[in-house]
């Protein structure tokens, strides 16, 4: 059975459709791809995935249960998600934001115990933010704050990760730090993940499948090699790549065309 | 008197030493933590209680308050003359009880719209309930309707009560309330009142001007039993209420989406606590006048001496404000004795280099 099954999704926010007649099963342990153009969608499919936002027409079924059925808290048991970036207004500590990974977890009233403890523990010791524990996270650079955010949603102990654009602000060092340390979760502890994301490249060196979207609809779904073509890309973008082998990895790599070659 | 005023200011700047000794160090808030501050916290709101007791126009000795206590707990022989027992318990203790239910009050406020609005600007009086309260207060002030329902304080609290209703009204969408259009509606709504409390002070005679001024600057001398009862039972109830949801709001202060994927229903919590809070000020409101500073100061400095997390925030700041306002109030009365001073104007004098103090102090 597939943990994620996204039935016909049709959402529309006053009028014109951002979503319509999504839909595609997710296997557990999966690395799904999200790709399509600003405004194609992409953010919104995330939402409406994880219950943010409810989906005018169409089903969302998560480990065979209806997500309109569940409550937000065992929703959020078994999805957690990283997003893009997290400003404090007020000073948190590193332990205190991981820690909230344990909410769903915790009765209104309880505090966290021994148990919670321990797992924030190994949360932060497996996204090496363990030093970094009892900084304020507003002290923190942006790689280090996507890790700790990382470590907030391992603490949720969930089945599914959600990435909105996780990379969006990292230099190519901490994107790539960041998707290897995605990527070791989901082959070590069969993670299901899905991410959107804006670099083609990075979604094809890390996903299993991709699904481009366009307009609101899927445009093509599949493997890496399936979904990046340069014709592909050239219908949904409306701009010329060139798409060639990964001399290391054989995964399809795009490399963008300007409109004045010699410059 | 001096003596005491010394004594209280004393105590309210060694609460950092005593409230968080380690510094930042041991910063995880965990149930006995919070029972160990807030112990802390209780011991000094007593003895600023007992010191505010002794500080008035006319003289006490300390050893017949102490007296007075002992024979209260123990039964046994009651030899201080009636002259002092009604000032102390009669006179002084109402108005400290009084002082630090607002007090504490408008610390809570504070933080949950702090909280709530993420706005470290925010303050109990930000969507307007101040303003509501004033109109309804001056009204009563200027028709002399004291003896309807709870004179100055039922009206009061009656403008309070609809200006929570149009603010909520104005800002809601849907099922969906903003922060962004809350905030806005209540500066609107606060600027309207504005115009209606400068209307009524301009066409008013000389000798209710003082008793209006005196109101919109904050005043604690209204204190009686039935308006302490009131305000004790509003307040402890919206503190359960508000308490209940403590670790909720520390989610939502680092951001609403970010709450509900950590499995909060947002929407809701967001409303319980608004009413909650607003309730709290209302009342605080209708039976003090407006007293300022308190709801915006006392959450920024419980929050850089014991960090964010609301569990332990919300008690320490109840009973950091609770000892706070006893202070100011013991100041108001007793520095240009016989007359008084508008306890917000204690609040704002003493609270603003308290304030740069600690803020100096974290920086180092």
């Amino acid at each position: 059975m597939s943990i994620v099954k996204v039935e016909q999704i049709g959402f529309t926010y006053n009028e014109s459709w951002v979503l319509k007649d999504v839909s595609f099963e997710v296997d557990k342990g999966e690395f799904i791809g999200i790709i399509g153009p600003n405004g194609s969608g992409k953010t919104t499919l995330l939402k409406v995935i994880d219950g943010i936002l409810p989906p005018r027409e169409g089903r969302i079924w998560i480990n065979g249960a209806l997500t309109q059925t569940l409550k937000r808290e065992n929703l959020a048991k078994i999805i957690a998600v990283v997003p893009q970036e997290s400003l404090m207004i007020f000073p948190f500590t590193v332990h205190e934001i991981v820690l909230m990974g344990r909410a769903p977890h915790l009765g209104k009233w309880r505090f966290e115990g021994e148990t919670d403890f321990r797992i924030a523990h190994q949360a932060m010791e497996m996204t090496d933010t363990l030093f970094l524990m009892n900084r304020g996270m507003n002290a923190l650079s942006g790689g280090e704050r996507q890790r700790v955010l990382i470590a907030r949603a391992l603490a949720q102990q969930p089945q599914i990760m959600l990435l909105d654009e996780p990379t969006a602000f990292l230099d190519i060092k901490h994107q790539v730090d960041f998707f290897d340390l995605i990527k070791t979760l989901n082959k070590n502890q069969s993670l299901t993940v899905i991410a959107v994301t804006h670099d083609i490249n990075l979604a094809s060196l890390y996903c299993d499948r991709i699904i481009l979207l366009h307009n609101g609809n899927i445009h093509c779904m599949g493997s890496p090699e399936e979904v990046i073509s340069e014709s592909s890309i050239k219908d949904v973008y409306e701009t010329n790549v060139a798409v060639d082998r990964n001399p290391v990895t054989g995964r399809p790599r795009v490399t963008p065309l300007s409109a004045h070659p010699n410059e | 008197m001096i003596k005491h005023l010394f004594s209280l200011f004393f105590i309210l700047l060694s609460i950092p030493v005593f409230v968080n000794p380690g510094g930042r160090s041991d910063r995880m808030v965990t149930l006995p933590r919070v029972i160990r501050v807030c112990v802390v916290l209780c011991v000094i709101v007593l003895f600023v209680s007992l010191i505010s007791m002794l500080a008035g126009p006319s003289h006490v000795a300390s050893m017949s308050l102490l007296k007075a206590l002992f024979s209260g707990l123990y039964g046994g022989d009651v030899n201080i003359s009636e002259t002092e027992k009604t000032i102390l318990f009669s006179i002084r203790l109402p108005r400290i009880i009084f002082a630090g239910l607002v007090g504490a009050a408008l610390s809570v406020a504070g933080v949950v719209f702090q909280g709530l609005l993420r706005n470290p600007l925010a303050d109990p009086y930000i969507l307007g309930i101040s303003g509501g309260a004033a109109v309804g207060a001056i009204i009563a002030i200027l028709t002399g309707l004291n003896a309807f329902l709870f004179g100055i304080p039922g009206l009061a609290f009656s403008g309070a009560l609809l200006t929570i209703v149009l603010v909520y009204g104005i800002a809601r969408t849907k099922k969906e309330i903003h922060s962004t259009t809350l905030l806005l509606a209540g500066v609107i709504v606060n600027a309207f009142f504005s115009a209606i409390i400068m209307f009524l002070i301009s066409t008013t005679g000389d000798r209710n001007l003082h008793n209006v001024m005196f109101w919109l600057m904050g005043d604690l001398s209204l204190a009686e039993w039935k308006e302490i009862i009131l305000t004790g039972f509003f307040f402890l109830t919206g503190f359960a209420v508000i308490y209940r949801y403590a670790r909720h709001l520390n989610l939502i202060v680092t951001g609403e989406e970010t709450a509900m994927h950590l499995g909060v229903n947002v929407e809701q919590t967001k409303k319980i606590l608004l009413v909650a809070a607003s309730l709290i000020t209302g009342v605080a409101v209708s039976v003090s006048g407006i007293i300022g500073f308190v709801g915006l100061i006392i959450p920024h400095m419980m929050r850089m001496l014991l960090g964010s997390d609301h569990r332990l925030l919300l008690p320490s700041a109840a009973l950091f404000g609770c000892s706070f306002l006893i202070v100011a109030d013991t100041a108001a009365r007793t520095i240009i004795t016989p007359a008084e001073l508008p306890v917000g104007v204690i609040t704002a004098l003493c609270g603003a280099p308290y304030f740069i103090y600690l803020l100096r102090r974290k920086a180092v």
